[in-house]
C-alpha cells in the first residue's frame, strides 16, 4: 500500500501506469480541495462535483508536474482555476467577485449556516460559517493560508499573484472576516474577547 | 484616523504571521509594550488568528474517493506537453529568421560606399540604396508577407506554449 509513501514517490506509480496509487492522493487531499470548491460554490452538491473535475483533471494533467513545487501547490492551482470557471458559468463575473454585492448575496444565503450554528454552538462552527459568509476570493485565501499548510509565496503562485499582493488580499480578508463575527455572531465573539 | 487603524491592523498582522524583519518587530514589541490601544488590538487579532487555526476542513461524502477512481478508470493520462513540442521546429523558425535579418544586413552594408566622402557623418546615402533587385516581384512581394505573418503566428504560438507551461508548472 502507498499510504506512508511521499506526493513525489506516488506520482511516479501513477505515471508508470499504477492507476490505483492515485486513490491515496485523492484521499489525502479530498477534504481540502472540498472545502476550497465548497468557499466556492457555497454548495456541497456543486462542490463534490467540482472537487471530482479537478481531481479527474489533475490525473490528465499529471506528466506535466515536474516537482519543482509542491504537489498540494500544484493541485490547488488546479483548484483556483476550476472554481473561477465554474463561477463564471454561474454567470457571476470575476470581477463582482471583489464587490461588495456578492458578500450579501453570500449573506442572505446564509440563513441556513446560521441555524447551524444555533445547534452547534461551537467557535469553530462560527469560524466555519463565519469564512462560509465571505467572497469566495476572500474565503479561499484564509483556507489556504490556514488549512492547506501553503505559505504566502505560494499562495501567490496558486493565485497568479505577486507576494505582496497576496499578504495585503489576506490581512484584507481576515479583516472582513473579523466584521463579519462581530456583525453576525456579536454575542459568540464577546464571549470570546472577553 | 481609520487609515491609522487599518495600518495598525495590518502591522499586526504581519507580526502575528512571523513576516516582520527584527527591526520592525523590535518597534511593535515596544508599542504592544507602551501603547494600550495597541496592546488591545494585538489582542484582539491574536483571538481571530487562533479562531481561524482551529477552523475545520470540510468532508465530501463516503463514496468521493470511489467516484472520482471510477471516472479515472475511463481516462488517461495526457502526454506531458513538452513530449509534443518538437524544439527542433522552434529551432529551425529561428535559424530562418536570422538568416534572413543578416541576408538583409549584409546586402545593405553592400550597398554602402565606405570610401565616398558627402556633407554628413553617415557613410550611407539610403536613396540609392537598391531594394528593387529584392522587391520588383508581386510574388516575391506576397510571399515574404506570408513569411513574416507565419513567422509572427509561430513566435505567438511558442510563447503562448511557454507561458501555459510556466503555468502549470506554477
Amino acid at each position: 500500500m502507498s499510504t506512508g509513501q511521499n506526493d513525489n514517490e506516488i506520482i511516479s506509480l501513477v505515471l508508470r501506469g499504477d492507476q490505483q496509487a492515485y486513490a491515496t492522493l485523492v484521499s489525502r487531499y479530498q477534504n481540502y480541495v472540498f472545502t476550497l470548491s465548497l468557499r466556492f460554490t457555497k454548495n456541497r452538491e456543486d462542490a463534490e462535483e467540482v472537487a471530482q473535475d479537478i481531481f479527474i483533471k489533475a490525473y490528465k494533467a499529471l506528466a506535466d508536474f515536474k516537482g519543482n513545487s509542491k504537489f498540494s501547490t500544484w493541485l490547488y492551482t488546479i483548484v483556483n482555476n476550476t472554481c473561477i470557471t465554474f463561477l463564471r458559468k454561474k454567470r457571476l463575473e470575476t470581477h463582482s467577485l471583489d464587490k461588495e454585492g456578492v458578500f450579501e448575496v453570500a449573506d442572505s444565503q446564509d440563513s441556513g449556516l446560521r441555524a447551524n450554528m444555533v445547534e452547534q454552538k461551537s467557535k469553530v462552527a462560527m469560524v466555519n460559517n463565519a469564512i462560509n459568509m465571505l467572497n469566495p476570493d476572500d474565503a479561499e485565501i484564509i483556507t489556504l493560508f490556514y488549512k492547506s499548510e501553503q505559505s504566502l509565496e505560494e499562495i501567490a503562485q496558486i493565485l497568479g499573484l505577486e507576494t505582496n499582493t497576496a499578504k495585503v488580499r489576506l490581512h484584507r480578508a481576515r479583516t472582513r472576516l473579523k466584521e463579519k463575527m462581530e456583525k453576525h455572531f456579536s454575542e459568540e465573539v464577546r464571549d470570546i474577547y472577553n | 484616523m481609520e487609515a491609522n487603524m487599518h495600518n495598525m491592523e495590518e502591522r499586526l498582522w504581519s507580526y502575528i504571521d512571523g513576516a516582520v524583519d527584527a527591526a520592525e518587530r523590535t518597534v511593535i514589541e515596544k508599542l504592544l509594550q507602551e501603547n494600550a490601544e495597541w496592546k488591545a488590538k494585538y489582542h484582539e487579532l491574536l483571538e481571530v488568528n487562533s479562531l481561524l487555526q482551529s477552523s475545520e476542513l470540510e468532508e465530501p461524502s463516503m463514496r468521493f474517493t470511489k467516484n472520482v477512481m471510477e471516472e479515472i478508470a475511463k481516462t488517461h493520462i495526457a502526454p506531458a506537453t513538452r513530449t509534443y513540442i518538437n524544439k527542433n521546429i522552434i529551432r529551425g523558425i529561428f535559424i530562418f529568421f536570422i538568416t534572413l535579418l543578416v541576408a538583409f544586413l549584409a546586402y545593405g552594408f553592400g550597398q554602402i560606399d565606405w570610401t565616398a566622402k558627402g556633407d554628413t557623418n553617415i557613410p550611407v546615402d539610403l536613396s540609392k540604396v537598391d531594394y528593387s533587385k529584392f522587391f520588383n516581384n508581386t510574388y516575391l512581394n506576397v510571399f515574404m508577407m506570408i513569411n513574416v505573418v507565419l513567422g509572427l503566428f509561430l513566435l505567438d504560438r511558442y510563447l503562448a506554449n511557454k507561458r501555459k507551461e510556466f503555468q502549470k508548472e506554477a
